[in-house]
Order: C-alpha cells, then sequence, then structure tokens
C-alpha cells in the first residue's frame, strides 16, 4: 500500500522539469519541501500564489514550484514581487531567493522593502556563497572563509541578516537552518498567515563548493554541525544572531510585531487627505480582458 | 470649450500644460493605473503628477529607492494585471537597461518614458538632447528590439503615449517614448478627447483554460496571449531562453526561434506600428529628415528654404524603431539629398544612410545638445546639399 502512495509535495512541483540543476547534498531542496509543506499546513489556496525569484542556484526555485512563478532580473526579485503585489494586492506573493541576490547585487532593494513593510513574504536561502557562478564571495561569507575571489580567505565583515531585516522594519524575522525541518516548516507556515514584510532567512550547505573548499567534509557533516552548533533562541535581540566562521547560529523566531504594510499606509494617508475622493486600486479589472475574437 | 472633470476624475477638454503632465494625463487616459519612478529631472513631472492624479483615478504610484527597481517594479506590476509605465531620464535609463531587457525578453507589454537630457553621464540634466536614440535601439545587451516613439510636442506627448501603451498590449512587448526635454517642459495647448472617445487597448487574455494554454505560444500574429493570475495557469516567466510554456531550455535551437520571433514580431508587424509625417515631400529635391523638437525647427528650416525657391520637404519620425526603413529607401530614390538633424552627435542619420543604401547623399546636421538648433544651420545645410551657395 504505502508503496503506491505518492509523495504528497510532487503536485506542488513541476515534476517534468526534474532532476533539479541542485548538487547532491544541497540544502535548497530541503527548504523547498519544508515551503511546500508548509503551504500545505496553511490551507492557503495555492493559486492564490505567485512565486518571485531572483538569480542564482535558489533562484531556480521559482522554475521547480508548480504556481505562477517568476525567474527575474538578479537582484531584483523583491521589487518585481512589490510592483506584482501592488497591481494585484489578492495575490499571496512570495519572493525566494539566495543570500547574494537578495542581500548583495538586492541588498539595497531588501532594505527599502523591509522598511516599507511590502507584503511579501521573503525566504532567504542563505548558504554564504555564490553557489551558481562557482563559490564566490558574498556579504555573508564569515571571515576566513576561502572563497575563489577570496582565496586566502574572507576578510570583510557580514551582513547579520535578521539584523538587517529587523532593523529596517520587518514585521517578522526568524532563521532556521536545513536540519531544523520541522520548526522551519512551523515557521514559514506561521509567516504565510501574517501580513508585511516576513523574512526567513534559510542557512544551508553548499557542499560542492562553500564546504568542499573550506574542507568542512560532506552535508551529512554539515548537518551535525548545525544539529551539535544552533541554539534556539526564540525572540532573540536581532544583534546577537551575527555569524562567525564555524561559530554558534543562533536560531528561531525574533521578530513578529504589526505594522501598518505599505498598502495599509498609503490608503490611509490619501483617506485622511482626500477622503470618499480617494480611489484604491483592487486589482485588475475585467475590462483589462480583450473580447473573444474567436482565435482561442 | 475649458477641460472638464468625469465623475470617474478623467480630464477631457481644452488644457495649457507641458509635454510632461501631458504624457501622466495620455497614461491615465490609455487606461495605465500603475506607474513607478524614481526623481530625475527632467522627467519627474510626469510622475508628480502621476502621485496627484492617481489617487483619484484608482491608480497607484510608488517611488521607488533607484531606477532598476522603478524599472522592474513596473514589470512586476503588469504581470500582477495593470497597464504600467515606467519614467526617468538618461542616467536612469541607463541603470533600466537590464530590465528593458527582461521585459523585451518575457514579452512583458509595459510603457517606458525617457524623456532625453544631455549626456553622456550627468551631463545637462536640464537641457535638452536627442542622444539617446541609439541607447534604446541597442543599450541592453543581446539581440532585442523595442518600439520607440518621437513626440514633438506636449499634444503628441498626450497622444503618442496612448499609442505607446496600444502597441505594447497588442504585440507585448516594450515601447519607450522618447520625449525631450524640450517638449517634457513646454507648455502647449492640448485637447483631450472626452473618456468615450479613447479607446484603451485590451490585454490579450487567453479564453483556453489552463491545460491548453502556453504563455509563449503565438498565434498568427506571432504575438503569444496572456494569462490572468491567481487562477491556476501556474504560468513560468523567465529571462533565460524558454520555450512556448516559459520553461528554460538553453540551446542553439531554442535561442534561435525565439529570438527571430522577437525580431518578426516587431517587423512583420511593422505596417500597424511605424509612422511617419510626409510634408512637402512631392517635389522635394531636399528632404528633412528629423523627429522629436528637432523636427519643429526642421520645419521652419523647410519654410525658408521654400521661400528661397528651394524645393525642400519634410519626413517626420513618429517612430524611430521599428526604422521606417523602405519608406526611407523610397524618399532616398526620389531626392537629392536627405539632411538629417539631431541633438546628438549623429545617431539616426546612420539608419538614414544605411536605408538610403546610396540612393542619395545623407547630410548630417549635428549638434552635441543643451539647446535646439538654429533653423539657419539646417537651411545652410539644405543649400549645400542642393550645391547652393
Amino acid at each position: 500500500m504505502s508503496s503506491q502512495c505518492e509523495n504528497p509535495v510532487k503536485k506542488f512541483l513541476r515534476t517534468d522539469r526534474m532532476p533539479s540543476i541542485w548538487c547532491p547534498g544541497c540544502g535548497i531542496g530541503t527548504s523547498v519541501n519544508c515551503f511546500v509543506r508548509a503551504l500545505m499546513d496553511s490551507g492557503m489556496d495555492p493559486s492564490g500564489m505567485a512565486i518571485v525569484s531572483g538569480i542564482g542556484c535558489t533562484g531556480r526555485v521559482a522554475g521547480y514550484l508548480n504556481l505562477d512563478s517568476f525567474h527575474t532580473t538578479h537582484g531584483r526579485a523583491l521589487p518585481f514581487a512589490t510592483g506584482l503585489k501592488l497591481a494585484n494586492p489578492e495575490l499571496n506573493v512570495v519572493v525566494y531567493s539566495g543570500d547574494g541576490d537578495l542581500t548583495a547585487i538586492g541588498g539595497n532593494h531588501f532594505i527599502h522593502a523591509a522598511r516599507r513593510n511590502m507584503d511579501l513574504l521573503c525566504i532567504c536561502v542563505n548558504n554564504l556563497t555564490y553557489g551558481m557562478t562557482g563559490g564566490q564571495v558574498t556579504p555573508t561569507t564569515p571571515t576566513p572563509a576561502i572563497a575563489s575571489t577570496t582565496p586566502y580567505g574572507a576578510y570583510e565583515p557580514t551582513f547579520n541578516l535578521p539584523h538587517l531585516a529587523a532593523s529596517s522594519g520587518a514585521s517578522f524575522v526568524a532563521r532556521w537552518t536545513v536540519f531544523h525541518v520541522r520548526q522551519l516548516t512551523r515557521t514559514i507556515e506561521e509567516a504565510l498567515g501574517r501580513k508585511g514584510f516576513r523574512f526567513i532567512e534559510i542557512i544551508s550547505p553548499c557542499p560542492t563548493l562553500f564546504l568542499r573548499r573550506n574542507r568542512l567534509g560532506d552535508s551529512v557533516d554539515e548537518m551535525r554541525f548545525y544539529r551539535d552548533n544552533s541554539e534556539i533562541r526564540n525572540q532573540c535581540d536581532t544583534r546577537e544572531t551575527e555569524i562567525a566562521y564555524r561559530g554558534k547560529i543562533v536560531v528561531g523566531k525574533f521578530v513578529d510585531r504589526t505594522r501598518p504594510t505599505w498598502r495599509e499606509a498609503h490608503a490611509a494617508r490619501h483617506t485622511e487627505a482626500l477622503g470618499a475622493r480617494f480611489i484604491q486600486w483592487v486589482g485588475p479589472e475585467d475590462d483589462l480582458r480583450a473580447p473573444d475574437e474567436g482565435m482561442a | 470649450m475649458s477641460a472638464s472633470v468625469s465623475d470617474k476624475g478623467l480630464l477631457s477638454g481644452r488644457l495649457f500644460i507641458d509635454g510632461d503632465h501631458a504624457c501622466a494625463e495620455g497614461a491615465i487616459a490609455a487606461g495605465c493605473r500603475f506607474a513607478a519612478g524614481y526623481p530625475i529631472t527632467p522627467s519627474t513631472e510626469i510622475v508628480e503628477r502621476l502621485a496627484l492624479r492617481f489617487p483619484l483615478v484608482g491608480g497607484t504610484f510608488i517611488q521607488m529607492e533607484d531606477e532598476l527597481a522603478a524599472s522592474i517594479t513596473a514589470i512586476g506590476a503588469a504581470w500582477g494585471g495593470t497597464k504600467s509605465l515606467c519614467v526617468t531620464s538618461g542616467p536612469g535609463f541607463s541603470l533600466m537597461m537590464e530590465n528593458l531587457g527582461y521585459a523585451a525578453m518575457t514579452e512583458t507589454p509595459i510603457v517606458f518614458v525617457d524623456v532625453q537630457r544631455g549626456g553622456p553621464s550627468t551631463g545637462l540634466p536640464t537641457l535638452p538632447a536627442q542622444a539617446d536614440m541609439m541607447q534604446v535601439r541597442w543599450g541592453s545587451h543581446g539581440d532585442f528590439r523595442v518600439i520607440a516613439l518621437c513626440p514633438s510636442s506636449p499634444q503628441e506627448c498626450f497622444d503618442m503615449t496612448i499609442e505607446a501603451f496600444r502597441l505594447a498590449e497588442r504585440y507585448r512587448t516594450p515601447v519607450v517614448l522618447m520625449m525631450d526635454e524640450v517638449v517634457g517642459h513646454m507648455t502647449e495647448r492640448v485637447v483631450i478627447p472626452p473618456p468615450e472617445e479613447i479607446s484603451q487597448e485590451p490585454r490579450r487574455i487567453t479564453r483556453r483554460p489552463p491545460e491548453d494554454f502556453r504563455l509563449f505560444e503565438p498565434r498568427d500574429d506571432l504575438v503569444p496571449d496572456m494569462c490572468p493570475l491567481g487562477k491556476g495557469y501556474n504560468i513560468h516567466v523567465t529571462g533565460l531562453t524558454h520555450d512556448e510554456r516559459g520553461y528554460p531550455v538553453l540551446n542553439v535551437a531554442s535561442q534561435d526561434s525565439l529570438i527571430r520571433r522577437l525580431k518578426d514580431k516587431l517587423l512583420c508587424n511593422a505596417g500597424d506600428i511605424v509612422r511617419w509625417e510626409a510634408r512637402d515631400l512631392e517635389d522635394a529635391e531636399i528632404a528633412v529628415l528629423s523627429y522629436g523638437i528637432t523636427s519643429r525647427i526642421a520645419q521652419r528650416a523647410v519654410e525658408m528654404a521654400r521661400a528661397e525657391g528651394l524645393c525642400a520637404g519634410s519626413f517626420r519620425l513618429l517612430t524611430a524603431w521599428p526604422f521606417p526603413e523602405e519608406a526611407v529607401r523610397a524618399l532616398a530614390g526620389k531626392v537629392k539629398a536627405i539632411v538629417v538633424p539631431e541633438l546628438n552627435l549623429g545617431q539616426m542619420v546612420i539608419e538614414a544612410e544605411r536605408a538610403a543604401a546610396g540612393r542619395c547623399a545623407v547630410v548630417s546636421v549635428d549638434h552635441a545638445g543643451g539647446a535646439v538648433h538654429s533653423p539657419e544651420v539646417i537651411l545652410d545645410a539644405m543649400r549645400a546639399a542642393a550645391g547652393r551657395r
């Protein structure tokens, strides 16, 4: 009997695009599994969800999920999602991308999306490197990790992403590793039910480029490392969530607060200023649809 | 007739406004209800007017953190189901090249506006140029194409913004309105017809159910239909080379068929897209080919030439890209010379030379920007081309 059961995650995946481009031992697939299970558990209508990715290994997530999906330009997933959400406020828009995409080339957009409290769930798979292009240093690569563009070791200070998100204004901030699949799934489900800019960082191994180059073993070794070095501290002050090279990883839900979203603030201001003359955009109108030309 | 406002907040009647404001009203009249921008002279008045007017007509304007964000936000809104506008000037247009290419590759219906100023770099922020004409054609990487229109008055800023949205929706393509500082800041009479007389191009939304629909499968006109979001179509949109489902297929055959179709969908529909205005060309010995603000100076030069007995006429580009190649080639077979004044050191003249292919002389009347030509300079070039001193 059990051999006939289909994996419930499968119908959310574009199986005709499998196998994926991800390496054996990569954590991105695990994060996607958690995301889909959270989506199922949330009871949300998946057809009302759109997923937006940037460029890179995690940028490919959009292409494997059987949802309305957008693989955008490098770093621009958040502003694309901003336009998508404002034009179609009924959609649940999820941005799913990597540390390089979201916090280096997209870093400016990241802080501004958080500042505006744009109504987006932003999932960042942080593997401490640029995987797609061959393992270069990112804003999260800790000193003195070896990357292809820091062959003698990384030396720049890193971003503490939960702190960056929280201090920029995010209404929900959490971090887990891909070892913490149950906690991560629960947190994603919880975040799906919130409004505003919600940020979840997922610490994930890049076995091919980060672990191997730094002689840290394989992904199973890294799971053990996550298990032994993670410290669950919910509501932790995000000033204390910095990640040092092979140091402890503070995980948990750090921020969960209510602030007006961009659209709510926009409506409140214009209603106060204009009263009944203010007309809020509510979504695409039917008259955008072309008349039937009998060519369908 | 003076201006009036409909119960939906739409203006009509006779207004006295500048080209930037006329562009904003054109967008509203075309049914555009989303705009993104970043402040930049001399285009800012467009988004300022939209920030003022959109809340009264149910539109959304957002000022983004930079032009990279503004351009992709506008593209996201277009996919969300709104007619969408993105406004800038040269330095911002340079940043937008990334997403102009993305819009072309993903066949996003969207309108960009570049109110041109002197460049390169920061250049002349408050003074005119027409030096982004090749940038709009070639500025993003790869072999892409867009439609570019050239208004020469506030009235045309209004009319051509509506036309830009028509073309963007009909051909699922970015369309760029190539204004300039003078046209943007020049105040003239603009007549806005009543809302019911303005046709709004509908989106090409498929009638097919999700299982039969492919987002990049072209119809007979080489343009694929779109679909609403959130209705189970589960579309995939990528800037990677893709097949008709939108799935990445990174090989020579896929690249060849996609990139050639993107080119052909504009060139094969050129009859509907490309427009120009011919004036006094029937007996002309010398033609002046111009566009945008320069065409108004050129018209003065043509009149001066006629007054002194030189048979001159005007060929005005309303569409710069695709270039009206056949019309210019035919013109070159009839006149002695085509004189091309423009506020750059010779951009569209290259295209005119290519189209003329040696059938007549093609003379550049260049200008580094910062002001418009003096009509005498253009007249002198016409005289010289005609062999007169």
